[in-house]
């Protein structure tokens, strides 16, 4: 059973059809690459995925595991085991990443019926993986995202997925903004976080981060479908051709 | 919307089901003045409590005071006008006041065990209460007009302390209560506070000697209970020199559609390098989600920075109230003396406040720090108001304001009014203001990692207030916490 079905998904926002038709269907253990131009609609779907507001879903469903999830709140999609780690991560003054990070694995904790893990515990496990990370024991004590740089965001998002453990993981242009030492850090947590049990799916523009983690499929997303499906050497051709040609095929 | 957005929406409807915990009404025989107010009324409150005759004619002449002024009107908060002759003056519960925790009627002590504040000495010091070997907090409790229980007062006089009833201070303090009753808020300081000095019921009176540390958190606990009864408490804390001193203070009223009255003073005194910290959580009864009914909570509280280097500082968490007009403030009279303002003020449903402070600084080298967090949801109106005025005797004073206004929802109103009086060039003042919004997108990032939208907020909001909270006792920032996750419920939307 894949991990991860979109049937034929239609999505507008405020009556702007963006996603028209989106077929993914991705299985346990896989890494897929969903890239294409800006404006292609590649961020909407995994905002819609991971069922952030103000996305209408016109037709079609999205499956966690077989079980439907179209309709599902945010958070009951994320307790299901779904991760999207966001483009642009938000800030939320005062409240400490450790503070953040206790309530989040707390009602995983919860829903799968067990009891909270015990605060140190916690802390013990979320420093060593934020060692991993190259984040120092400071980094989280400091307020989400607060005053954090580009890369240190997009390590936050890495390190809420690795303390989480989602079944799947949708990372949403997580390179952009990274330098390359930051990038690396980031794919070997991707890498480390992989297994047979759980897949990736990775949204983004440019194929250097493909480098770093490697992709079984690559779909190219534009004018709201996927257009065309391949392995790496895909990824490889759009960086050197660009979008164009694959879109003047079409 | 979507299908998703409208999941969300339900999410948040669920959480309508806001409760007021302390809402219920303890059944006990009481005794109530006839509603109305005239200096019959005013000699009978001071018979009733024994007093002598110079704290009488202080009452009336405040009274007569009291007749020639008008409520103020310069809030920004609407009302219908109260009607002063429809109030009862004073309440209590009837018989003796025990003259021992024992004594005190049953009733009334699993009423304070229902709100959570325990009168038993024992149970707490052998640990039974007190599971995580916290230090006990000694809790003079007040039910309407009369204070029923003081705990611990055999320790702390041990220390030298004493802590007691307004009304026993003024028959076995009355050296001390003359000599600072009315020196920081005088009775025609406005008309509320001469309401008070009128009719003034119970609250505490506090003396921390020289030199001394003391040696347990002081508390109160203000519990309005009788019907279309007003409260007016008096409190006045001093402390000596060197002295230093916590207090607390907690308020809660049934739930009813009446509004009632709740008019109270509190002077505080600090003596040369004294410190008095004084922290309030606010949880009056609100009214409900339509406005009805409602404690107006109209209160002058003030301290006196009146030695060297002493420091008064003010933290209060405001969630209750259906109006809320309050301003603790500091007058900064000896030279380095330090004055704080910390504070919380959460509105919800039709609830308005016009909450902030004073600090007047009158001698060289005093400094002030205001940090207010006003938190509007619902429809409602919260207010900022505060004034930071520096003579010309106050060389080098420095003050520093950070005000921020977070709101929920797009029908409440966030006001800010800062007043700034510098007349002496080489002091600084800083002001710095913001607001903000919980935002759709901090909800997302929160539901996405599993955070239910009710927790979420919670949480958002404690952040928001962090600053004000890490001032405030520790077990009173776990509970001030809770209240403002009860308070939010219904908020968002």
């Amino acid at each position: 059973m894949p991990l991860l079905d979109i049937e034929d998904l239609h999505v507008q926002v405020e009556d702007q059809v963006i996603l028209g038709g989106v077929h993914l269907r991705v299985k346990p253990g896989e890494v897929h690459a969903v890239m294409g131009p800006n404006g292609s609609g590649k961020s909407t779907l995994a905002n819609v995925v991971a069922g952030r507001p103000g996305y209408e879903v016109l037709r079609g469903s999205v499956r966690l595991a077989g079980k439907d999830i179209t309709h599902a709140s945010a958070e009951e999609r994320a307790l299901l085991g779904l991760f999207l780690a966001f483009q642009y991560p938000i800030e939320i003054p005062g409240v400490s990443n450790m503070e953040f990070l206790k309530a989040a694995i707390d009602s995983h904790a919860l829903r799968r019926g067990e009891g909270a893990p015990s605060a140190a515990a916690f802390i013990r496990r979320a420093r060593a993986t934020a060692e991993r990370l190259d984040l120092d024991a400071g980094f989280l004590k400091r307020g989400v995202n607060e005053g954090f740089s580009g890369g240190e965001k997009k390590r936050n998002e890495i390190l809420q997925m690795l303390l989480l453990e989602p079944r799947i993981a949708i990372l949403d242009e997580t390179d952009s903004g990274l330098d390359v030492d930051a990038m690396q850090v980031v794919a070997a947590g991707v890498n480390d976080y992989r297994d047979t049990g759980n897949a990736v799916v990775l949204v983004t523009h440019y194929q250097r981060l493909l480098d770093y983690i490697v992709p079984d499929h690559v779909h190219v997303l534009a004018g709201g479908s996927i257009i065309r499906s391949g392995d790496r050497s895909l990824a490889q051709a759009l960086d050197r051709d660009g979008y164009g040609w694959i879109e003047d095929a079409c | 919307m979507s299908d998703t957005s409208e999941r969300s929406d339900d999410a948040i409807d669920t959480l309508v089901s806001s409760e007021y915990a302390a809402g219920f009404v303890t059944d006990i025989d009481t005794e109530t003045f006839p509603p109305g107010l005239d200096e019959d009324v005013v000699c009978a409150i001071s018979a009733k409590k024994e007093e002598p005759a110079w704290m009488t004619d202080w009452r009336l002449e405040a009274y007569r005071g009291w007749r020639a002024m008008t409520p103020p009107r310069w809030a920004h908060v609407d009302f219908p006008e109260i009607d002063f002759e429809s109030i009862s003056y004073f309440a209590a519960p009837k018989g003796e006041r025990p003259a021992s925790l024992d004594e005190v009627d049953p009733e009334l002590l699993r009423t304070y065990d229902r709100l959570g504040i325990p009168l038993h000495e024992q149970a707490m010091l052998a640990g039974v209460e007190n599971p995580g070997g916290r230090t006990p907090v000694a809790v003079d409790a007040v039910f309407d007009s009369v204070s029923i229980a003081t705990t611990f007062k055999e320790q702390l006089r041990e220390a030298g302390v004493v802590f007691c009833s307004m009304a026993e201070a003024v028959r076995e303090h009355p050296d001390l209560v003359r000599r600072y009753l009315g020196t920081v808020v005088p009775r025609s300081d406005n008309f509320y506070a001469a309401l008070n000095s009128a009719v003034f019921s119970d609250g505490s009176f506090v003396y921390v000697p020289k030199g001394t540390r003391c040696p347990m958190e002081l508390s109160t606990y203000f519990r309005i209970n009788a019907e279309n009864t007003g409260q007016f408490e008096r409190t006045l804390i001093i402390a000596d020199e060197r002295a230093s001193v916590s207090y607390l203070e907690g308020c809660t009223a049934p739930m009813r559609d009446e509004n009632q009255l709740h008019a109270a003073v509190v002077e505080l005194v600090a003596l040369d390098d004294a410190d008095i910290k004084y922290s309030t959580v606010q949880n009056w009864y609100p009214g409900d989600e339509e406005g009805r009914g409602g404690i107006y909570n109209f209160v002058t509280k003030r301290g006196a920075c009146l030695g060297a280097r002493s420091k008064i500082s003010w933290t209060q968490v405001e969630t209750g109230s259906a109006i809320t007009w309050k301003y603790p403030s500091v007058v900064l009279r000896g030279e380095g003396s330090v004055g704080e303002f910390y504070s919380v003020a959460l509105t919800n449903h039709r609830q308005q406040a016009d909450t902030g402070t004073k600090m007047i600084h009158m001698a060289p080298d005093t400094k002030s720090t205001i940090i207010s967090k006003g938190i509007s949801a619902g429809r409602s109106q919260n207010t900022y108001r505060g004034l930071v005025r520096t003579t010309p005797n106050a060389v080098r004073a420095r003050n520093y304001t950070q005000c921020d206004s977070l709101l929920i929802g797009d029908e409440c109103g966030a006001h800010t009014f800062p007043y700034i009086e510098s007349r002496q060039p080489s002091a600084v003042v800083e002001h710095e203001a913001t607001t903000s919004k919980v935002s759709d997108d901090q909800l997302f990032l929160c539901r996405q990692r599993g955070i239910d939208a009710e927790k979420a907020v919670a949480m958002i909001v404690g952040g928001f207030c962090r600053d004000v909270f890490r001032e405030l006792p520790m077990e009173f920032a776990v509970e001030a916490g809770k209240l403002l996750e009860v308070s939010l419920e219904g908020a968002v939307g």
